[in-house]
């Protein structure tokens, strides 16, 4: 296993109380896995992929352990878990086109980072450099500010940056939100492109648009108010969903081909719950067709149902 | 970067022009005639037609009998020639010599002042943002100094340094008994009689930029690049490094904007001190109304602050990357 | 291949640091607050408010302010007449009956002290005030129109920001025979606001790229109401903030005006007490009492209004509460 997760909880302080936003998330990825993560925002998946790397300003850590490769990951000891940042754990920001310095050249910036490492650039600049050519950039980029490159490219770049010292788990956090679909589908590709190369052992793609994780990744988790509602590969997934939450998102998808007389598009009516109290029981009964009494009482664990394929309803159980 | 400095060139050959237009226009508007005031002012008891005679030679010496036009190619002509009238208080003295003897007075206090607490207030700004300790002291003491008038902090530390402990003499560009020359104890003089209202400026503007690179190291701290670098692992010590210098950039272009008012600091601070610098000047060119003195100043004071400013803007594009590069028009 | 920026977009790249960094009448770093968006803005009133009492800067600051203003509005009750009549005995110390003490000449010294304090807030109101609606106006102007208007009015804030206001104010007020409180006020007003302009052009460029705001020039809003309606209660808070900083300079200008002697004519006020203090050797003869007061006023009130501006600064700016 790469990376084991057991009831994770990560909450965020408020002055009205703790959010809890992560509220105990079990799960499991293989090497070599791609792990799409979806969810409606506010869902905790960003938390969960931050928190795997670092827990800062309001978050805090209060229960549930991470293992990675075996070795459990420090994650609330920010001084410990330095050394696994970078070369073991990396993530690519959601404010990946700002994250560069912009008074440095970029050549100069990876480096400088690359030296905290004890890593010479002398002797990685060849493969940086091949990386950068690979994700579309020309090679003099090195050589250029932040403020003459465009969006994409910058993304690009720190896309580059955040693999070169080929860590075991990459999380790429909602990178294809702010782009145009045509450059979501190159990014995404090159997601993958990374994984088959082996800059990347595994990932966790967050991201609140799935169908970009139908493309490229091997298993898909649902995320709702804090929990795992479902978990699959992604075949399964698409195919015989089991959560009436993950049910409902499916097919609020548009499909190529079909006419809205056909068939109507349908949302979800209703808004997640609020985090500072959340209601006893399953979280999403409110919005749930299928809800019974039983949701209402206790929280339907999440237990796997067919190899692979784990979900948290009374319902689908 | 040449249409960057020609621009900031016009702005300034701009500004100069705008005000010495209205300096020289001033005058000339104000109610009142100011040749007449003079006259009445320099009170020599003299009879009603003695008067009239001064008035004329007057009106005659300003060219206030030519059309307006001329008058002001005049006043530019004489401008270019280094001609800024000439004193009347000072009785005759050329206004330009007046005041050049002036202005080493004050720059010896302006240039330590500005450049010292500038480099120091900085530094101490981003250690304050660094340990807590530090900066619950920097931080009110810092406030306090910047919200403290120039002259009150002149005069109580010539109050309090000068008058009760005596260590420093309170007035004076060195002292009474002696004359300038260049001996060990007169420059010892100097810099006694310098010491108190150097101090005074460089504490004012000292708070000032302690509390503002704190705040703009905070604002760094917490930029994307900044938590960039941190989910990467690095170091404080580098995230600190690219902090200090992204967040010394503004605190340049502050200079700059800053010059106007520590100059007028700088005076009223020399008035406090009599230090025999424009400061003193400007109080007796008040105090005696002689207009040529004040509006020589005036003049001065621009200029100076204009080249300093251009200076300043020189300072940011060396220290600034992105200039020279979005300037020059990148490349492809 | 590579996005490369005019000049124009360079200066304003370096511009909105600019803008934190202050400007005349606003010392070193003590900044406008950073260009920041619509989603950042506060929520309702009563979070707002909640905030206040709980923030001990500004508690802390608004005290003080109080106490100044009671001083200024109450004070001359106390001591009612001419501030500047001859009264007690020659430079005396403070006592119960002057508790300020007198002058060289005898004059109260706690009456002119709670005079000059009106004078200073009514100044600092009046110069603050016109500096503020000057600024904001051009810096509206100059951000939501951009283009030529901008280049003009740019150059305009430009001009008036090099020049230093005292040599300005020197040769304006020295030829003037009489000088009252408000010229005074006009003076600073007319030329300590480019800053605030700069601060609120950069502020409405940011904003005026929003989406709330295309939506409202799309539904065929005029451009007047659009920047009253959408942009400006973005930015309220930026605006107060703008101007309680306009507020605080305003008060340091006329101190140093009223210290060279260029202050209204009539009148009392802090800067000229300390200008006589100095003029009749106060510090030689050690006359503590005359010119320390309305030193620590001015530092005080300057002081609160910085202080009030960063507390301030924090409760809008959710960020900055973390520090």
């Amino acid at each position: 296993m790469s990376l084991q997760v057991t009831d994770l909880r990560v909450y965020y302080r408020t002055l009205a109380g703790d959010v809890k936003a992560l509220d105990g998330v079990t799960l499991g990825i293989a090497d070599g896995e791609i792990m799409g993560l979806a969810g409606e925002s506010g869902c905790g998946k960003s938390t969960f992929g931050n928190s795997l790397i670092r827990i800062e300003g309001r978050m805090k850590h209060v229960g549930g352990t991470v293992t990675l490769d075996g070795v459990p990951l420090p994650i609330d000891d920010q001084r410990e878990m330095d050394h696994f940042r970078f070369a073991e754990v990396s993530i690519i920001p959601q404010y990946a086109m700002s994250a560069l310095n912009p008074t440095r050249k970029i050549g100069k910036m990876v480096a400088e980072l690359l030296a905290t490492r004890g890593v010479r650039y002398r002797d990685a600049r060849e493969e940086l450099e091949r990386r950068i050519v690979l994700v579309g950039l020309s090679r003099d980029v090195l050589d250029r500010y932040p403020i003459e490159l465009s969006g994409g490219m910058k993304q690009r770049m720190v896309m580059v940056v955040s693999t070169l010292l080929d860590p075991s788990l990459l999380i790429a956090d909602e990178i294809t939100s702010a782009l145009d679909v045509s450059s979501q589908r190159a990014v995404a590709q090159t997601l993958v492109e990374f994984r088959d190369r082996g800059f990347v052992k595994s990932m966790i793609v967050v991201t609140h648009d799935v169908s970009i994780l139908y493309q490229i990744s091997n298993t898909l988790a649902i995320m709702y108010a804090g929990k795992l509602a479902e978990k699959a590969p992604t075949e399964v997934m698409m195919s015989r969903p089991r959560h009436p939450y993950t049910r409902l998102l499916i097919s609020s998808l548009p499909e190529i081909g079909v006419r809205f007389e056909e068939q109507r598009l349908s949302g979800i009516p209703g808004t997640p719950p609020s985090l500072l109290n959340p209601p006893t029981g399953c979280r999403f009964r409110d919005r749930c067709p299928l809800a019974i009494a039983k949701c209402a009482e206790e929280e339907p664990p999440f237990v796997e149902i067919e190899p692979g394929h784990s979900v948290a309803c009374w319902m689908a159980t | 970067m040449r249409r960057y400095f020609g621009r900031k060139l016009l702005v300034y050959g701009l500004t100069f022009f705008i005000a010495a237009t209205i300096d020289w226009l001033i005058p000339r508007f104000m109610p009142g005639d100011p040749v007449q005031s003079l006259v009445s002012r320099q009170g020599f008891g003299l009879s009603a037609a003695g008067s009239q005679a001064l008035v004329d030679y007057y009106n005659r010496l300003f060219g206030l009998g030519r059309p307006i036009w001329e008058q002001y190619l005049n006043f530019w002509v004489s401008l270019l020639h280094g001609d800024l009238g000439r004193s009347v208080y000072l009785t005759g003295r050329p206004v330009t010599s007046v005041i050049m003897s002036a202005v080493p007075y004050t720059l010896a206090l302006l240039i330590p002042a500005i450049l010292l607490s500038w480099w120091l207030g900085n530094n101490f700004g981003a250690l304050a943002a660094r340990r807590k300790w530090l900066d619950n002291v920097v931080l009110p003491i810092g406030y306090i100094f910047t919200a403290t008038p120039y002259m009150w902090l002149a005069i109580i530390v010539a109050w309090v340094f000068g008058f009760i402990l005596n260590i420093f003499p309170i007035s004076g560009g060195y002292s009474y008994s002696m004359e300038p020359s260049l001996t060990l104890g007169f420059l010892g003089s100097l810099l006694s009689h310098w010491f108190m209202p150097f101090i005074s400026l460089f504490l004012v503007q000292f708070g000032g930029w302690a509390i503002g690179m704190r705040n703009m190291i905070i604002y760094e701290l917490d930029a994307d690049y900044s938590r960039y670098l941190g989910a990467l692992g690095a170091p404080s010590g580098l995230v600190r490094r690219y902090a200090f210098r992204n967040a010394v950039l503004p605190q340049v272009t502050g200079l700059a904007l800053q010059l106007g008012v520590i100059v007028s600091g700088a005076l009223v601070t020399e008035i406090v001190f009599s230090y025999p610098g424009i400061g003193k000047l400007l109080l007796a060119a008040i105090q005696n109304e002689d207009f040529f003195l004040l509006q020589g100043i005036f003049l001065f004071v621009i200029g100076g602050v204009l080249i300093a400013n251009f200076l300043v803007d020189i300072a940011y594009v060396l220290v600034d990357p992105r200039t020279r590069v979005g300037m020059s028009g990148g490349t492809a | 291949m590579t996005a490369t920026r005019p000049a124009d977009d360079a200066q304003l790249a370096v511009t909105p640091d600019a803008e934190r960094a202050g400007g005349q009448g606003v010392p070193g770093g003590l900044s406008a607050p950073p260009v920041r968006g619509a989603s950042e803005a506060v929520g309702s009133r009563r979070e707002i408010l909640y905030f206040v009492l709980r923030s001990r800067k500004v508690i802390v600051a608004a005290a003080i302010l109080v106490v100044m203003i009671v001083l200024a509005v109450v004070g001359p009750i106390l001591r009612p007449g001419d501030p500047n009549a001859l009264v007690g005995p020659l430079a005396s110390p403070p006592s119960a009956d002057y508790w300020f003490g007198t002058t060289t000449f005898g004059q109260d010294i706690f009456a002119q002290f709670v005079a000059g304090l009106g004078a200073s807030f009514l100044v600092g109101l009046a110069g603050g005030g016109l500096a503020a609606v000057i600024g904001v106006v051009i810096g509206f102007v100059a951000g939501y129109r951009g283009g030529i208007v901008d280049e003009i009015l740019s150059m305009l804030t430009n001009v008036v920001l090099v020049i230093p206001t005292l040599a300005l104010l020197l040769v304006a007020t020295a030829y003037l025979a009489a000088r009252g409180l408000l010229v005074e006020a006009a003076f600073i007003g007319l030329t300590s606001w480019p800053w605030a302009a700069r601060a609120i052009r950069a502020q409405t460029f940011s904003l005026k790229s929003r989406e709330f705001v295309d939506l409202a020039r799309i539904s065929g809003v005029s451009s007047w109401r659009v920047i009253f309606g959408e942009i400006a209660p973005n930015m309220s808070s930026y605006l107060f903030l703008t101007f309680v900083l306009l507020f605080g300079g305003a008060i340091l200008i006329a101190a140093s005006l009223d210290f060279i002697g260029l202050g209204p004519t009539d009148g009392t006020s802090l800067g000229l007490m300390m200008y006589n203090a100095v003029a009749w050797s106060a510090l030689q003869l050690g006359l503590w009492w005359w010119f320390v007061p309305p030193g620590i006023a001015i530092t005080a009130i300057v002081g609160a209004l910085y202080v009030m501006n960063v507390g301030l600064d924090e409760i809008f700016n959710p960020r900055l509460r973390e520090s």
